[in-house]
C-alpha cells in the first residue's frame, strides 16, 4: 500500500485530501456520509471575530459546472466557535483547521489568539480572500503590502501552523504569495473562488442579492491549477491546491502541479462523501503507476 | 410524476421532509434538486415525487425511462409539527401541493380532521385530488373557474367564516400564496406552518445558501426547515 501523508509545515497529514473552508460546516454535518476522520484535514467555516449574520437572500446561482456564492462569512464568532462548536469536533482524529477572517488586522489578530490555546485546532487558514464582505475579506489578499501586514500581525501572535488563503483575483498571484511568504507563513493555500456575476435576463435582475459573488465548482479547475503551478514554482512552503476539485484525477492533477495537499470545496455539495472516493482515487492512481509514496508525484508534472 | 424504488428498505420519512435528487444527465445541471417526497409505500420500499419541469434540470428527469436509477440523499429537513386541535386546514397551490399528501394521510392517522384546500391556475395544475378523499374534506379552487370556486386560494367561500374551528393551518406553494395564507391565518389567531422552497446548494446545512431571516437570525431551509410556522420568519406579518 502506498504511503498518502504528507506534512504541512508540522503538521503531518495522513493523506493530503482536506475538506475547504465553506463548505464542509464544521464537520459533523457530513458525518452520515462518510468517515470525517478519514480526511488528511478539515478547514472549518471561516470564523471572525464578531458574530456575522452573511448577506441576504438569494446568496447562490448555479452557473455552466459551477456555482456563485454571497454567503459572506456566516457565523456566530470565536467566542461562540470556542463555547459551542469546538466540544461538538474536538474528538475528531483529524487536524482540525479553523479558517480566520474578519474585517480590520486587529480583528485577525484577536480570532487567532483567542484559537491558539485549543489544542485540537491545530493551525489556522488565513483567509484574506473572501469576495463577498465590504470590508476586510478580499482586500487584504489583493495588495501586497495588505497581504503581508496581516499574516505579520497574525505570525506574531500565532506559533501554530499558519496557512494564508489567497484570492486569485489579482493581476499577479505569484507576488502575494511571496509576500506572504516573507512575512512567515507556513504554508499557502489557493484559490479561493473567482469574483463572478449572474444574471435573470427575463427580470433584468441580477441573481445574488450582493450582485457579484464568488464562483466555484469544475468551471474554475483550469484557472486553480495554472495559479498552483505558479505559485508553487515561486515559493519554499508548501503549496495547498483547491478549486473544483471533483475527483481523484482532478487532485493529483493538483499535486503533479506542485501542490502538497489539495482541499475539497464545492464537489462535496454534489456527493457528500466524494472526499472518501478521492483518498482512495489517488491510492489506487499510486498503485497503479508503481509509486511508493504520494510525496514522489508532488511537483513532478513534466513540461 | 417519479416513481422510485429503493434497493434497501426505506428509512422512515416524515411528512415535509424532502430529497436532494442528482441529475447527472443534463450537462447545465450541476447541483441537486430539491424535491418534496409526495407519496411512500413502506412495503413496496418504494416513493414519488411530483415534479414540474420548469427548467434544465427537471426537464432532463421528464426522459427518464423505467429502470433508470436515480441518486438522492434522503430524507432531509424537518417536518410539519403535529397541531393543537383535532381540526386543520392544509393548502397547496401548483405543484406545492407535494409534500400535502403525505401529511394528509398523517395527520388522518392521528385522528385529526383535515379539510384540503388545492388551488392551481386551470383545473389541469389540480393535481390528483381524489388521493386526498378517503383523509380530507376536499376543496378546490382555480383562477380560471374551471374546477371548484374561482379565485386564488385566500378568496375561497371558507375564509368568509371569520372563526372556520382550525388550530392550525399549513401551507405550500409560491410564495405570495402562502404569505396571503398566512395573514389569513394571522388575522384569526391560527398558527400556520409553510414548507418554504428556497434555492439549495447542499442540502444539509454546510454551505448556508438557503437561509431565510427568521426572528432569530437566519435559519437554513434545507436542516432547521424546510418547514416554518410563520410567525418566526421575519417580515412576514
Amino acid at each position: 500500500m502506498p504511503e498518502l501523508s504528507v506534512d504541512i509545515h508540522n503538521l503531518h497529514l495522513k493523506n493530503p485530501v482536506m475538506s475547504a473552508s465553506g463548505t464542509f460546516g464544521y464537520g459533523p454535518e457530513f458525518d452520515d456520509f462518510m468517515d470525517v476522520n478519514r480526511l488528511g484535514g478539515i478547514l472549518t467555516k471561516a470564523c471572525t471575530s464578531k458574530n456575522r449574520d452573511g448577506n441576504k437572500y438569494p446568496r447562490m446561482a448555479e452557473t455552466p459546472m459551477g456555482m456563485l456564492n454571497s454567503v459572506g462569512l456566516q457565523n456566530k464568532g470565536v467566542d461562540y466557535f470556542i463555547e459551542s462548536i469546538y466540544p461538538r469536533i474536538e474528538h475528531y482524529e483529524t487536524h482540525i483547521i479553523v479558517n480566520v477572517s474578519d474585517s480590520t488586522i486587529d480583528g485577525y489578530v484577536e480570532v487567532a489568539k483567542k484559537l491558539l490555546p485549543l489544542k485540537k485546532i491545530t493551525g489556522i487558514e488565513l483567509n484574506i480572500s473572501c469576495p463577498n464582505v465590504k470590508e476586510g475579506g478580499m482586500a487584504f489578499g489583493t495588495s501586497c503590502p495588505m497581504a503581508a501586514a496581516v499574516t505579520k500581525a497574525v505570525r506574531d501572535v500565532y506559533h501554530k501552523t499558519l496557512i494564508v488563503k489567497l484570492s486569485p483575483n489579482v493581476t499577479n498571484i505569484v507576488e502575494i504569495a511571496r509576500a506572504i511568504e516573507d512575512e512567515g507563513a507556513d504554508s499557502v493555500s489557493l484559490i479561493n473562488t473567482l469574483l463572478g456575476m449572474a444574471i435573470d435576463a427575463e427580470k433584468r435582475k441580477p441573481l445574488l442579492s450582493t450582485i457579484t459573488g464568488g464562483l466555484s465548482g469544475p468551471a474554475i479547475k483550469p484557472v486553480a491549477l495554472r495559479m498552483v503551478w505558479q505559485v508553487a514554482q515561486a515559493v519554499k512552503i508548501p503549496v495547498i491546491g483547491m478549486g473544483g476539485i471533483s475527483n481523484a484525477t482532478d487532485a493529483i492533477e493538483f499535486l503533479l502541479a506542485g501542490a502538497t495537499a489539495i482541499q475539497v470545496g464545492t464537489a462535496n455539495f454534489i456527493d457528500p462523501s466524494v472526499c472518501i472516493k478521492i483518498i482512495d482515487g489517488i491510492e489506487d492512481y499510486l498503485t497503479r503507476h508503481n509509486y511508493s509514496s504520494v510525496s514522489e508525484i508532488i511537483g513532478t508534472l513534466s513540461t | 410524476m417519479l416513481n422510485l424504488e429503493c434497493p434497501d428498505k426505506l428509512p422512515e420519512i416524515l411528512p415535509g421532509q424532502f430529497a436532494e435528487v442528482l441529475i447527472d444527465k443534463s450537462s447545465s445541471t450541476y447541483l441537486r434538486r430539491p424535491f418534496s417526497i409526495y407519496d411512500i409505500d413502506y412495503k413496496e420500499n418504494s416513493m414519488k415525487m411530483l415534479i414540474k419541469s420548469v427548467g434544465n434540470g427537471t426537464a432532463s428527469l421528464y426522459s427518464l425511462v423505467e429502470g433508470d436509477r436515480l441518486n438522492i440523499i434522503y430524507p432531509l429537513g424537518n417536518s410539519f409539527s403535529l397541531p393543537e386541535g383535532n381540526k386543520v386546514l392544509i393548502i397547496g397551490g401548483g405543484v406545492g401541493i407535494a409534500p400535502m399528501l403525505l401529511l394528509t394521510k398523517y395527520l388522518n392517522q392521528k385522528g385529526i380532521k383535515v379539510d384540503v384546500l388545492i388551488g392551481g391556475r386551470t383545473k389541469d395544475d389540480i393535481i390528483e385530488p381524489e388521493l386526498y378523499y378517503p383523509y380530507a374534506n376536499v376543496m378546490i379552487m382555480t383562477d380560471d373557474g374551471s374546477l371548484g370556486e374561482k379565485g386564488i386560494v385566500t378568496q375561497h367561500s371558507l375564509f368568509a367564516n371569520e372563526n372556520p374551528g382550525y388550530s392550525r393551518i399549513y401551507a405550500c406553494g409560491p410564495d405570495p400564496m402562502m404569505k396571503a395564507v398566512a395573514n389569513q391565518a394571522f388575522s384569526r389567531g391560527i398558527s400556520c406552518e409553510v414548507s418554504l422552497e428556497n434555492l439549495m446548494a447542499c442540502g444539509i446545512g454546510a454551505c448556508l445558501c438557503c437561509i431565510v431571516e427568521t426572528t432569530q437570525g437566519n435559519k437554513t431551509t434545507c436542516v432547521e426547515g424546510p418547514v416554518f410556522n410563520t410567525r418566526q420568519l421575519s417580515g412576514w406579518h
